[in-house]
């Protein structure tokens, strides 16, 4: 279970066996703030990879020009081969601040990415009310959002972002303004999640012991302007109890080993 | 509202007012000031005669006329102003100023524009009315959370959804605190509207009261306006407080 570094320094990664989103050349500018410098990066399917890096190193830039929101100024960005600038049906995000309708309930919500692609109004609520069980919120679909605690608004977050079956979840920061018990119990529901319905996570975080817990892949970013440092996998065997994953070793060399990457960044 | 140090609710203070207007009133103290009862009785006639049938038909329908077109053009305005850079450089100062200049001096100019009649009043309720509109909405649209707007642009939302399903209501609050506003600056508009044309609905009312010295009649239509702006706003407030609800913890 040791975990493997893959490699040091911003040399171009090569191409893994099958990865589901691919990250070339991408560079952004804000005005004169250079945010990205020529990031190369590959995204295995079906893992759940993790964006790591002290703040305001781009880490939500990149996120979201890998989801089409913001366009890069060099690179390009492909999804199965096929090159994206726009937002798209095969990539849904997750957002920080959970982007709820307050207007709207749950069940509104969630079914809210459907009903944009027109689908009909029993059918997506069908399909909504399935994600709602699947993150825990049974019986909630008809509470607003302003009714629920953070943890339960981020789920609602993330069952719309289940309901529109797309391959890639663009996670940004979910669980930020979350409390700890929750966080814990949210982390376990996406390891879960991503055994169960075989997606491709992307997913920021500035917490390592996060990364390290969840994550079959950590990138860790320099800071501004962000570039590829480096690229863990921790390798932690997940099925057995999520108390025994905290105090293993491996976990726990894991994280002491990315902190000493990084430190060099906060002092 | 305290007196001597007793706390006196809103209706007893008000009653206090009636009764000063009242002794007022029969002492002939004041020239043009009937005794409140007689204006009272002046109103229970009043609303019973055609022509106050007549012109309140025609007042609310001026009224009504201009709102609808300064809700039409106000909240597209603002909206657009809240969202595309150059239009709301290009427009701000003026909205700004059109809100707070006086603009009972510029009815005279609406008279010459559009003539000694009605539409004249329907302008004026305009003017009056859709600029607090128009920068209520675009404060509200402005206050959007930009990752709201994300959110509906990462799900595929096309421009209109984008619009119809979450701007418009995401800004539903401020565009309603706006179009209370409006209302009530509008009354303003019908009014002094019709009492600088004079010939029109209760501006005709006004004219006739005064010239002949009908005081009481005179004042129980201001009252009659008066109660009309307050229950107005009342209704308003009212949506805006169910629409603030749903907007719950923004
Ligand atoms: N809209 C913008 N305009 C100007 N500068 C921006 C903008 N958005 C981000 N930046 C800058 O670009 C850099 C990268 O920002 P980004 O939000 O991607 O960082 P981050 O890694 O997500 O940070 P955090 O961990 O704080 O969320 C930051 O220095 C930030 O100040
Ligand atoms: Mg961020």
């Amino acid at each position: 279970m040791r975990a493997t570094v893959l490699r040091n320094g911003p040399s171009p990664v090569s191409a893994s066996a099958d990865s589901i989103v691919e990250v070339r050349g991408v560079s952004k500018y804000y005005g004169s703030v250079e945010a990205l410098r020529s990031i190369d990066l590959d995204f295995p399917r079906g893992k759940l990879t993790s964006l790591l890096g002290p703040s305001g190193c781009g880490k939500t830039t990149l996120l979201k020009i890998i989801a089409g929101l913001i366009t890069a100024d060099a690179g390009t960005i492909a999804i199965d081969g096929k090159y994206v600038s726009t937002p798209g049906p095969e990539r849904a995000f997750v957002f920080q601040d959970f982007a709820l309708m307050p207007w709207a309930t749950v069940l509104r919500n969630v079914a809210f990415g459907l009903e944009l692609r027109g689908m009909d109004k029993t059918k997506r609520e069908n399909i909504a009310r399935h994600y709602i069980d699947e993150v825990g919120l049974a019986g909630f679909g008809d509470k607003y959002p302003h009714e629920l605690s953070g943890g339960m608004r981020q789920r609602v977050g993330l069952a719309r972002a289940l309901s529109v079956d797309a391959d890639v979840l663009l996670l940004d920061e979910p669980f930020s303004a979350v409390d700890e018990q929750n966080r814990r119990k949210f982390q376990e529901d996406l390891i879960r999640l991503r055994t169960n319905q075989n997606k491709t996570f992307i997913f920021v975080t500035h917490s390592i012991e996060e990364a390290v817990y969840i994550s079959d892949r950590i990138v860790l970013l320099s800071p501004r302007p962000g570039r590829v440092s480096q690229v863990i996998e921790p390798q932690i065997d997940r099925s057995v109890d999520p108390e025994r994953i905290h105090r293993d070793k491996h976990y726990l060399d894991t994280v002491e080993e990315i902190w000493q990457g990084l430190k060099q960044y906060v002092e | 509202m305290t007196l001597f140090g007793y706390r006196v609710p809103m209706m007893a203070s008000l009653l206090v007012w009636c009764l000063i207007w009242e002794i007022i009133g029969r002492a002939h103290l004041v020239f043009l000031l009937p005794p409140l009862s007689e204006v009272l009785a002046a109103a229970v006639h009043l609303v019973q005669t055609a022509s106050w049938q007549n012109a309140t038909i025609t007042t609310l329908r001026a009224f009504v006329m201009g709102m609808a077109l300064s809700i039409l053009f106000g909240v597209p305005l603002g909206i657009l102003m809240g969202r595309v850079k150059i239009a709301d450089d290009l427009l701000g100062m003026w909205v700004n100023i059109f809100s707070s200049a006086p603009l009972s001096a510029l009815v005279p100019v609406l008279m010459i524009l559009f003539g000694f009649g009605e539409r004249t009043i329907v302008a004026a309720v305009f003017l009056f009315a859709i600029w607090i509109i128009v920068l209520d909405t675009r404060a509200g649209v402005r206050h959007i959370s930009p990752s709201l707007v994300e959110m509906a642009r990462s799900y595929g939302a096309s421009r209109r959804a984008l619009y119809t399903k979450v701007i418009l209501l995401a800004a539903l609050p401020e565009i309603l605190a706006g179009i209370r506003l409006g209302l009530i600056r509008g009354v303003k508009g019908v009014v002094i509207g019709q009492l600088l044309v004079a010939i029109v609905g209760y501006g005709a009312l006004f004219e006739t009261f005064s010239r002949n010295f009908r005081m009481a009649e005179f004042w129980a239509l201001t009252i009659i306006l008066f109660a009309f702006a307050l229950l107005v706003a009342q209704l308003i407030e009212q949506a805006e407080a169910k629409v603030e609800y749903y907007a719950g913890a923004r």
